[in-house]
């Protein structure tokens, strides 16, 4: 049973797409290029992009395979230093770490396998120094939420692959982060368990206010759950466009049901299709 | 209650089997009872050795270097497995002679140990440190590899520093190869070991069995060689039923 006291989120709950304006991640002219090994060509895969990721917002990141989305969701992380250009979290600049209030899901499985369900998304906040009661009441929550309650004591190796990837949502969930960056998180599920994980993501993000920040292959994902879409050119990937979906913030899968969202979806699919061609070409 | 499958109950019946025909080879005269006593005298034998305690002293000599030499191996190889994982380099430099390294026979070192160490226990417990280091070393170096890469981002993510990485994931992830490492390792330590003073040493386990054979006192010997098996069996079977444990734990099938 979900702790009423827990489910108070620490943070006030941002104002709808409309009032997002504080600029909570901001990028200028951030470039990565991946020297080439043992003598091979450099690979200029990202940039120079810049853009700002506004507080509380839903932001999206479609473009053709290979094009550099993961490279940007890691040097936003800290992750991966950019070869150029600056990346600022909540003022402070991003450099080698990855900032305290940040969390990531990554599109792999990354639960260990060596701890059970509870202890998997414990892990985050005792790592973080979190007091061991607060952890557990934080545990709580997150599995509840998450719908792994019976499962708590479960190791991942008994569970789906859509259960683990919702084990690691709920680690993410524990650490209570300020800006989440999903890379991918469902692109290994099936269709049916890739919509429901959508719907708990976004009612995650409703629930705890953060910025959630979302790579994603699938424009009918990015146009269902984002206030905005970034469309990423072929690489050296660049945003080509950043697209305002002017969805309510309580939105669900009726969205699919509004005629912009076909209007979205092709809109994004007409920019996306050439520079689909030219990765397509680039990998022939 | 435990209950046991069909190959350990064939297993079990195997040994009991056996042990059956050498005890009725052996009282029966078709074979020769005084260079290979019965079973149950060996038996015996075994446990007055235990009872009397006369080779107390050599039996803890061999467990106290054999642990030594463990405890030495483990951390050392361990410790090298991680080094070995973090430079490339220097791992393609010595593979070819980790890969050979048990083609080496391990006791032609033996005088060069005593100059370096002197006649004490040291030149064993090196023996046995050599025979097994590389065995934990290439254990863990296969556990750090197969570390799936997100597992170490995560950490990432978490802020951990180098050391409580390695900690809280490289080592648990690794577990089930390093903990082979460590299996493999007390068993190597021991054949290092044991026949290093059968062969070598003037006090020990191995070294009993040797005077017992060259003077052919066959109750002891074999009731030594009783002792050890069931000691040695008896920790391999705890080993192995740990390693069987960890492995499980990360192949159990879909229970939901």
């Amino acid at each position: 049973m979900v702790n009423d006291a827990v489910m108070t989120t620490p943070r006030a709950t941002p104002a709808g797409p409309q009032g997002q304006s504080e600029v909570h991640v901001a990028l200028d002219g951030v470039a990565k290029v991946f020297a080439g090994r043992d003598g091979g060509q450099a690979v200029h895969a990202l940039g120079p992009v810049s853009f700002e990721l506004r507080k509380g917002e839903f932001f999206s990141v479609v473009g053709p395979s290979g094009c550099g989305k993961s490279t940007l969701l890691d040097v936003i992380a800290g992750l991966t230093e950019p070869t150029e250009g600056d990346i600022r979290f909540e003022g402070r600049p991003v450099s080698g770490e990855v900032p305290e209030g940040v969390a990531v899901v990554f599109q792999e499985d990354a639960s260990f396998p060596w701890l059970n369900v509870f202890d998997n998304a414990a892990f985050g906040g005792r790592q973080m120094g979190i007091g061991e009661a607060e952890v557990c009441a934080r545990v709580d929550y997150a599995l509840g939420f998450m719908g792994l309650t019976d499962f708590a004591r479960a190791y991942p190796a008994q569970l789906s692959g859509g259960m683990r990837q919702r084990v690691c949502i709920a680690r993410a969930m524990v650490q209570r982060p300020r800006l989440m960056l999903l890379d991918e998180p469902f692109g290994a599920l099936d269709q049916q368990t890739r919509l429901l994980m959508g719907e708990e993501t976004l009612k995650l993000w409703r629930v705890t206010g953060s910025t959630i920040m979302l790579i994603t292959h699938s424009i009918d994902e990015a146009v269902l759950l984002s206030d905005r879409i970034g469309v990423m050119s072929a690489r050296p990937g660049c945003f080509l466009d950043i697209l305002e979906t002017g969805w309510h913030r309580d939105r669900g899968s009726e969205t699919a049901l509004d005629p912009r969202y076909g209007q979205l979806q092709s809109e994004i699919w007409g920019r996306l299709r050439e520079e689909s061609l030219k990765a397509l070409g680039a990998a022939r | 209650m435990i209950r046991l499958g069909k190959p350990a109950l064939l297993r079990i019946g195997l040994i009991v089997g056996s042990v059956a025909l050498l005890e009725i080879a052996s009282q029966a005269g078709w074979i020769d009872p005084v260079s290979f006593i019965p079973p149950s005298e060996m038996f015996v034998a075994a446990l007055q050795i235990l009872s009397q305690g006369q080779y107390a002293r050599d039996i803890w000599l061999t467990l106290s270097s054999a642990a030594a030499a463990i405890v030495l191996a483990v951390i050392v190889g361990f410790l090298g497995g991680l080094l070995l994982a973090r430079l490339p380099r220097l791992r393609r430099v010595v593979d070819p002679l980790l890969m050979s390294w048990y083609a080496v026979p391990i006791f032609v070192f033996y005088p060069m140990l005593i100059v370096i160490f002197g006649l004490n226990r040291w030149p064993l417990i090196a023996l046995g440190f050599l025979f097994s280091i590389v065995a934990m070393a290439v254990n863990t170096l296969n556990g750090v590899e197969r570390i799936p890469a997100v597992q170490i981002r995560t950490a990432r993510t978490l802020r951990m520093g180098a050391v409580r990485t390695t900690l809280k994931v490289r080592l648990p992830a690794s577990l089930p190869f390093v903990f082979t490492g460590v299996k493999l390792t007390i068993v190597y330590s021991f054949i290092a070991i044991i026949g290093g003073e059968f062969l070598l040493s003037g006090a020990g386990f191995g070294y009993q069995i040797a005077f017992a054979y060259n003077n052919f006192d066959n109750p002891t010997m074999y009731g030594l060689m009783l002792l050890l098996l069931v000691f040695v069996g008896t920790l391999n079977m705890i080993l192995h039923t740990i390693e069987h444990r960890l492995y499980q734990r990360r192949v159990m099938k879909e229970a939901v």
